[in-house]
């Protein structure tokens, strides 16, 4: 057992020095996956079921696969937080395959030059034809891929022309501020047209099922080995064109199911890295010796209370205002979340003072304001609704349910809690929409709060399952959409959004959700909007 | 001989119903869940149109029938689908994953038998002694405690407070690189390569799953097993055999435990199968990639192709199972024929 130890010791670089020279004979036996010091293993719950983020029912968690293992024409700049960790900044726009970039003069196109070096794993370069290839398969296989390409105002393959060799041009059909950041999500992704041409059918004429198992890109990282269920290993690309290559040799990505048992991976030091801990690992974890616990609230995302407006009782705005008051906020956020997150109650007015999304709604625990509010409405003699919940989701849901209805019975408003099961939850909170009283997660990729708005708000969106329609928001919404932040309309019309908001509450926020990550030996761990792992900038300590 | 061939190829041809009706069932069952697949695949920001295609891409805008006929035709031709949530062929996940499951469960079942049957031998030849004590003992706790219960303190003890178990990161460590794909068990595999360091890797990784899942198991056999013999050795035959002055080694092995195998060889069989699709937990705490994990992740997310394959499979699976204890019987017990059914 000795042996393995040191073994696996050496490998994840603990106590490497203090065995010194006494394991160096062990060097000869070590297979090729444990080289020393550049190897990183992580561990997650999830998993990665393609490794092609277009393909339809690619799952979240293989969204990572195209972030290293493809590059975007442009990739979001790097901030340092105030605790000291690293985020991705939504606000700087930086050069990944294309070297720069320029509106035309009517600002209804962008011009792209690629970097004349830039190459594929394969060696060949990355040309303009490859991207145009690759948008157009975006916008082509419809679900998930061509509604986020659609956020950004990219439709149609008339939109994306191929100029010459290094120069890709896209026509724009509207000025939007959404366009230059949507293209560095995970979905526009360059793939390598030439070798995907080769694999493609008639039936399959964008080699879905060919790059479903074998990525075709010029990542930083190259996928070494891939079993479902079991393990994802990244190697890393030493050509890299579109960045400074990467500090560690291998990343080693296993799936635990167990979060118990991923903890005490971590605990004793066999793993570097347990991603999107749940928040109990975490709270309990940080301050532990050698374990640096990152918690990241997630931008423009708020898990929150709705109200559903299809039904009697919550037609009326005073009753909602009522449930906003009587919500056990700090309870709930100790309790469901282990205070990992922001809290987004206790705001001190009624009108935003700045357009901060999210940020703290104007209500708290107040039992007394909240039945006077029921008075008022006429149901100061309460009544009773049922208040839903997801089972997948049970971990944080179900405690928070337990103490909302709680306070509710308070008021004399009476919950049962119903708990639907997680294949069944979108079709009846998201889809048809039929659920009273329940909870709800939506969190936006793109950080502007009109984007919220968008679809969270808006009459018939997909994230509006409080059937909420107030017209005012329908006509700022689409507004404040494309129109730049500098604009001197754009915050007032998103301050006057969210007093509407707050005064209306179709959404009850009950905090911002945040992502845990627990690392050992490790620096360099990004956040992204997309919550998956970016392996690039990893480094072992 | 010649006779029992022909009798196994009469009961494989009775298997036939069977699994028709189970082909219908699983199709069926599937279907009536609760839940749309195409909603859950189509991801966080689908609108209805792409829920649409989505639904179209898996053929769930036929009509039943027509998608059941789809789906018997290319179940006819060894095509159980594709598994969305793995985005892998369902028979592919299948044959990477039965292996892992039945490698655990066979460990677990050997190391079972070999503790339970000796146990309950001895406890049923001593009744209130200390043996006899110390099987009830085991079978209390072996029942009552939770097998995800019982894997996480093997855990904390072992591996986080000794640290003398291997990490439980599933079937192999990640510094081991697995062996050729010939059975998909990995010690058997191993050791037809010859690479005895990985077959030590794998054999470690078994342990503690192994243990976790005998414990469980350990219960029934070694109840049934002390029953069984006290059964047998209060029966005339044995008094008979006793008065003749046939040796207690003789009386005990050649007389009383073979006539007792046959409820055990019952009980085997019923524990096998049930471990088999049901030690999810175990997987779960253990990272193991086993069938039982695959097929509840499979029902929670609607995943019909996943499901229809696991029960097809099991149910396979078993007719192999029962057929082996039926032929089973015949070897310990002559009287028991075929023939005669």
């Amino acid at each position: 057992m000795t042996y393995e130890t040191s073994r696996r010791g050496f490998l994840t670089g603990v106590g490497a020095t203090a065995l010194g020279a006494s394991v160096l004979p062990f060097l000869k036996v070590l297979p090729a996956s444990a080289a020393g010091n550049d190897v990183v293993v992580a561990v997650t719950g999830q998993t990665i079921n393609s490794l092609d983020i277009h393909r339809k029912g690619t799952n979240r968690p293989s969204y990572q696969v195209a972030v290293n293992v493809y590059d975007r024409l442009v990739s979001f700049g790097t901030k340092t937080l105030e605790d000291g960790s690293l985020s991705y900044d939504y606000a700087v726009i930086e050069p990944e395959v294309a070297e720069s970039w320029e509106f035309t003069d009517d600002g209804m196109a962008i011009v792209f030059k690629l970097r004349p070096e830039g190459k594929f794993q394969d060696g060949s370069p990355i040309t303009a034809e490859d991207v145009k290839w690759s948008f157009d398969r975006a916008v082509s296989v419809g679900g998930f891929p061509t509604v986020q390409m659609k956020a950004g105002s990219l439709e149609k393959p008339e939109q994306f022309e191929a100029i010459d060799e290094f120069t890709f041009k896209i026509n724009l059909l509207r000025k939007s501020k959404l366009t230059l950041p949507d293209l560095a999500v995970p979905v526009p992704m360059i793939i390598n047209a030439k070798v995907a041409r080769e694999h493609a059918t008639e039936d399959d004429p964008w080699a879905m099922e060919y790059l479903h198992k074998t990525p075709a890109g010029s990542g930083a990282f190259k996928v070494a080995s891939w079993k479902p269920g079991e393990q994802l290993v990244y190697e890393r690309n030493d050509d890299w064109t579109s960045g400074p290559v990467p500090a560690v040799k291998r990343v080693v990505l296993r799936e635990v199911p167990s979060p118990a048992t991923r903890r005490a991976l971590l605990e004793r030091g066999d793993v570097n890295m347990s991603f999107n801990m749940p928040n109990k690992d975490a709270k309990e974890l940080s301050g532990t010796e050698d374990i640096t616990v990152t918690t990241t609230p997630v931008e423009n995302a708020i898990y929150c209370l709705c109200p559903n407006l299809s039904f009697e009782p919550f037609k009326d705005k005073r009753v909602r205002q009522a449930i906003a008051w009587s919500v056990p906020y700090e309870e709930v956020f100790q309790t469901a979340a282990y205070g990992r997150g922001a809290p987004l109650w206790g705001g001190q007015s009624a009108t935003p003072a700045d357009i901060a999304w999210p940020q703290k709604f104007p209500y708290s625990t107040d039992l007394d304001k909240a039945k006077a509010l029921l008075e008022e409405a006429g149901y100061g003699e309460g009544f009773e609704v049922p208040l839903s919940i997801d089972l997948s989701q049970s971990d944080w849901m179900e405690p928070a349910a337990l103490l909302i209805q709680e306070n509710l019975a308070k008021i004399g408003i009476k919950t049962t809690i119903e708990k639907i099961p997680g294949a069944n939850w979108r079709t009846a909170s998201l889809v048809e929409k039929r659920l009273p009283l329940h909870l709800e997660t939506f969190g936006g990729w793109l950080n502007y709060p009109c984007y919220y708005f968008f679809w969270a708000y808006q009459e018939g969106h997909l994230f509006n399952s409080s059937n909420y329609r107030n017209e005012e928001i329908e006509t700022l919404t689409p507004e404040a959409l494309h129109m730049p932040v500098e604009d001197p309309d754009y915050a007032p019309k998103i301050k006057r959004m969210i007093e509407i908001v707050w005064d209306e509450v179709p959404r009850i926020a009950l905090w911002q959700p945040a992502l845990n990550v627990g690392t050992r030996n490790l620096a360099g761990y990004e956040y992204w909007f997309h919550r998956q792992l970016d392996v690039r900038g990893l480094k072992k300590v | 001989m010649a006779g029992r061939l022909s009798t196994i190829g009469l009961r494989i041809t009775h298997a036939i119903p069977v699994i028709l009706g189970v082909v219908v069932v699983s199709f069926l069952l599937t279907r009536a869940l609760p839940g749309d697949p195409a909603v859950y695949f189509a991801g966080a920001a689908a609108n209805e149109q792409s829920i649409a295609e989505i639904r179209t891409a898996l053929g769930l805008d036929k009509p039943l029938t027509e998608q059941f006929l789809v789906y018997a035709g290319d179940v006819l031709t060894g095509d159980l689908g594709n598994s969305l949530s793995t985005g892998q062929p369902v028979l592919e996940d299948l044959a990477n994953r039965l292996p892992a499951s039945l490698e655990l469960t066979l460990t677990a079942l050997l190391l079972s038998c070999s503790i339970a049957i000796p146990l309950g031998v001895l406890a049923a030849t001593r009744p209130g002694s200390a043996v006899d004590h110390l099987c009830r003992v085991l079978v209390t706790a072996g029942v009552s405690l939770p097998t995800f219960f019982t894997g996480i303190v093997l855990i904390y003890v072992f591996y986080y407070l000794l640290g003398i178990a291997p990490s439980p990161l599933g079937r192999l460590d990640f510094i081991y690189i697995e062996p050729d794909h010939v059975t998909g068990f990995y010690l058997i595999d191993a050791a037809i390569a010859g690479d005895w360091e990985t077959w030590i890797g794998a054999l470690k990784q078994l342990v503690l799953p192994a243990t976790t899942l005998a414990l469980f198991t350990l219960a029934p056999l070694a109840r049934m097993t002390r029953a069984a013999m006290l059964s047998a050795l209060s029966s005339d035959y044995i008094r008979t055999a006793r008065a003749a002055g046939l040796t207690e080694d003789k009386v005990l092995f050649t007389y009383a435990f073979r006539n007792a195998l046959l409820p055990v060889i019952t009980t085997l069989g019923m524990v096998f199968s049930f471990t088999l699709g049901a030690n999810v937990l175990v997987e779960k705490v253990f990272a193991w990639p086993g069938i039982g994990s695959y097929a509840v992740e499979a029902l929670v997310v609607s995943d019909y192709a996943a499901v229809q394959g696991f029960v097809l499979a099991m149910a396979l699976l078993f007719v192999a199972l029962n057929l082996v204890i039926d032929l089973t019987y015949t070897l310990i017990d002559p009287r028991i024929g075929f023939e005669t059914k």
